[in-house]
C-alpha cells in the first residue's frame, strides 16, 4: 500500500453523517492513511470541490436533495482522471438491487469502520462505476449535464440549453451563451429527457420551451420548415420525417 | 371502560354501540322505520294501501323511536360503564317503559285506536333486541379490521431510512456530544415504545404530540437548520382523545416528502385546536410534484383514514390536499375527553 495519504471527499447532505464519516477515517487511520480534502452537503458544491481539490476518492451518499448521487457520480466521470466512487445509503432497496446487479462498491450506513477500510483499499485500484451501470441507477432526468474542456468540468443546467446537435462523435449543446461538447449519444439523451426536448431533425433535438415559431424557408419549393428559437438568431432546419412536429407545436 | 370507542374490542364481550355518535344513530333510525316499512308491507291488503298505513303507523312509530334516541343518548356515559348485560338489560328496560308510557298517553290523546299494549311491547322488545345484536356482531366484525389496522400501523410505520440514518447520526454524537446522543437514544426509545404499544384504543392528544416532538427532535439531529417546526397548540386540548399514531406518520411524510427533497430550510407546521365540541389538526408542509419523488406516502394517510373512520365513523374527516408548492392534511374529530382516572379492568 502507497505511503501517501489517500486524498478523499466526503459526500452527505447531512452534517452527523459527515462527521461520523470523519471519525471512521481517522479510526482506521493507522491501516489505511487517508485525508480528507474537503466536505459537502450537496451534489453541485462536491462537484465544485472535486474539482479544486481532485480527490482519488469519493465517498458519495445516494439521496440527496437537488443532484442526488448517483448524478454527482455520472458527472465525476467527465473528470481526467476521474476520482473512484463509494456510495453510501442508509436504506434503500431500489439502489442496493442495482448495485449488487452492476457491481458497485457501496456501504451501508450506519457505516462499520472494517468495510470503509476494505472499500478503500480497493477503491485506489478501481475504475470508477460504468456509465451504464449509472443510467440504469438513474431513477430522474439528471438536472445538468457536463462537458469537460482543457482539464475543466463545466455543469450545464438543463434549462439553460437551447438545442443538442449530434456532430460525428459529440453532441453540441447549444446556451444562449455558448456551445459545448459533450460526449454522449442523442438517442440516449432523448430518452432520458423527453419531456423537455423535441426532435426537428435526424441530428438535433429543440428544447421545447426555446421554440419560438416556425417558419418556411423562402424559394425552396418543398417548403422546408425551420425553428426559430427564443434568445438567439440562428435557424434550425426541420427534417421532412419530422414535420409534424410543426404541427403539434405551432397550433 | 371507553365511551371513547364506538365498539369495545375486547374478543368475547359484548358491547354497546355508542349512543351519541351520529352513525349509530342513523343507522338505528334506518333499521327501525325499515323494519316499520316491512311490517306495514306484510299487513295491507293491497300495496296502494301502504303509503297511508305507513303514515298512521309513523304517528306511533316515530315519536316512540326519537325519545328512545334522546333517552339512550341522555343516559349514554352511564350505559357504557355497565358491563355488557347490564347494559342490554338496562337499554331494554328503557325501550320497555317508553311505550308504556307513550302507549297511555296515546290512548287519551290520540283518536287512532292503539293497539293493544302487550303486544306493543313486545314488538319494541323484538325489535330492540335485534338492534342490539346487530350493533354487537358489527362490532365485532370490526374489531378484526382494528387490529389488522394497527398491524398495518406498525408495519408502515418508522421507515427503516429513518431508523438508519437516525442511528448514523446518534453514532456521530456519541464521542464529541455524549449528552446529545443520549437525549437522542430516548427520544429513539419513547418513539419504539409507542410504536409497539398495543394502539387500538384512543390514546390522549397530549401523548401523541409528546411523541410527535420527540421524532421531530430526531429528525432536526439530522437535518439541522433544513428542518424548520410551527407548532399552533395554544388552543390545543391535551385531554382529547384521538386514535394513537394519527399525527406522528403524517409528520414522518411531511418531512420525507416535504423537507428531504429540498436544498433549502423548509416550514412544517402543526396546528390543533378545538371548535364547537370538534377538534381540528391541521398539518401543512412544503411540496415540490417534481423531481425524484417516492412511492408509498399513501400508506401512512390510507391507514389513518380508516382507523379514524374505525373509531369515530361518519363523524371524522380527513382530507388530504396537495397545493402549488405545499401539502395539507386536515382533520377534523368529535372533541372526546379523557377520563381522567380511568376505572380498571
Amino acid at each position: 500500500m502507497s505511503a501517501t495519504p489517500l486524498k478523499v471527499l466526503i459526500v452527505d447532505d447531512e452534517a452527523p453523517a459527515r462527521s461520523r464519516m470523519r471519525d471512521l477515517l481517522a479510526d482506521i487511520g493507522a491501516a489505511l492513511p487517508a485525508v480528507v480534502v474537503a466536505e459537502a452537503g450537496n451534489g453541485r458544491e462536491a462537484l465544485a470541490l472535486a474539482q479544486q481539490e481532485r480527490p482519488e476518492v469519493v465517498l458519495l451518499d445516494v439521496r440527496m436533495p437537488g443532484m442526488d448521487g448517483i448524478e454527482v457520480a455520472q458527472h465525476l466521470r467527465a473528470f481526467d482522471p476521474p476520482p473512484a466512487v463509494i456510495f453510501a445509503t442508509a436504506y434503500d432497496s431500489y439502489a442496493i438491487r442495482a448495485f449488487d446487479l452492476h457491481a458497485v462498491d457501496y456501504l451501508l450506513k450506519p457505516i462499520r469502520a472494517a468495510r470503509l477500510q476494505e472499500a478503500l483499499a480497493r477503491a485506489r485500484a478501481a475504475r470508477p462505476p460504468r456509465a451504464e451501470a449509472l443510467q440504469a441507477m438513474q431513477r430522474a432526468p439528471r438536472s445538468c449535464l457536463s462537458g469537460a474542456e482543457r482539464g475543466k468540468v463545466h455543469l450545464i443546467p438543463l434549462e439553460d440549453v437551447l438545442y443538442l446537435r449530434a456532430e460525428l462523435k459529440y453532441v453540441t449543446v447549444r446556451t444562449a451563451a455558448r456551445e459545448y461538447l459533450i460526449e454522449e449519444s442523442l438517442t440516449r439523451l432523448e430518452q432520458e429527457f423527453s419531456e423537455r426536448f423535441v426532435r426537428v431533425h435526424r441530428n438535433c433535438l429543440v428544447a421545447r420551451a426555446a421554440i419560438r415559431g416556425f417558419e418556411c424557408a423562402e424559394g425552396d419549393a418543398e417548403g422546408a420548415w425551420q425553428v426559430l428559437l427564443a434568445g438567439l438568431d440562428e435557424r434550425l432546419p426541420v427534417s421532412r420525417r419530422q414535420q409534424h412536429v410543426v404541427r403539434e407545436l405551432s397550433r | 371502560m371507553s365511551r371513547s370507542i364506538n365498539h369495545n374490542h375486547e374478543a368475547h364481550r359484548g358491547s354497546l354501540p355508542d349512543f351519541r355518535n351520529f352513525g349509530i344513530l342513523l343507522r338505528i333510525l334506518l333499521l327501525a322505520n325499515g323494519i316499520a316499512l316491512l311490517v306495514t308491507l306484510v299487513e295491507v291488503p293491497t300495496l296502494a294501501d301502504a303509503a297511508r298505513r305507513f303514515t298512521a303507523n309513523a304517528a306511533l312509530v316515530e315519536p316512540m323511536l326519537l325519545l328512545s334516541l334522546l333517552a339512550l343518548s341522555a343516559l349514554n356515559p352511564w350505559l357504557q360503564r355497565l358491563p355488557y348485560a347490564a347494559g342490554v338489560a338496562a337499554v331494554l328496560a328503557i325501550e320497555a317503559a317508553l311505550p308504556l308510557a307513550l302507549h297511555a298517553l296515546a290512548r287519551d290523546w290520540l283518536l287512532t285506536e292503539p293497539v293493544s299494549a302487550a303486544r306493543w311491547l313486545l314488538v319494541v322488545l323484538i325489535v330492540s333486541a335485534a338492534l342490539l345484536a346487530y350493533f354487537n356482531l358489527r362490532s365485532r366484525a370490526l374489531s378484526p379490521a382494528l387490529a389488522e389496522a394497527r398491524l398495518q400501523a406498525l408495519q408502515a410505520r418508522i421507515r427503516p431510512h429513518f431508523l438508519f440514518n437516525s442511528i448514523n447520526a446518534v453514532l456521530s454524537l456519541v464521542r464529541q456530544e455524549p449528552r446529545r446522543a443520549e437525549a437522542a437514544l430516548e427520544d429513539m426509545a419513547g418513539l419504539f415504545r409507542a410504536l409497539m404499544a398495543d394502539n387500538r384504543e384512543l390514546a390522549p392528544l397530549a401523548d401523541e404530540v409528546e411523541l410527535c416532538r420527540q421524532y421531530l427532535a430526531l429528525e432536526k439531529l439530522r437535518l439541522g437548520d433544513r428542518l424548520q417546526v410551527e407548532w399552533h397548540v395554544d388552543r390545543m386540548p391535551g385531554d382529547a382523545l384521538v386514535p394513537p399514531l394519527a399525527l406522528q406518520p403524517l409528520l414522518e411524510n411531511a418531512v420525507y416528502h416535504g423537507i428531504e427533497p429540498r436544498e433549502g430550510p423548509g416550514v412544517v407546521s402543526i396546528s390543533i385546536y378545538a371548535v364547537r365540541e370538534r377538534l381540528h389538526i391541521v398539518l401543512r408542509n412544503p411540496y415540490a410534484r417534481s423531481g425524484n419523488h417516492h412511492a408509498g406516502n399513501k400508506m401512512a394517510v390510507a391507514n389513518i383514514r380508516e382507523r379514524l373512520k374505525l373509531h369515530f365513523d361518519v363523524a371524522a374527516e380527513f382530507a388530504a390536499r396537495v397545493g402549488d408548492d405545499h401539502y395539507e392534511v386536515r382533520m377534523a374529530m368529535p372533541y372526546v375527553r379523557a377520563v381522567a382516572a380511568r376505572p380498571g379492568r
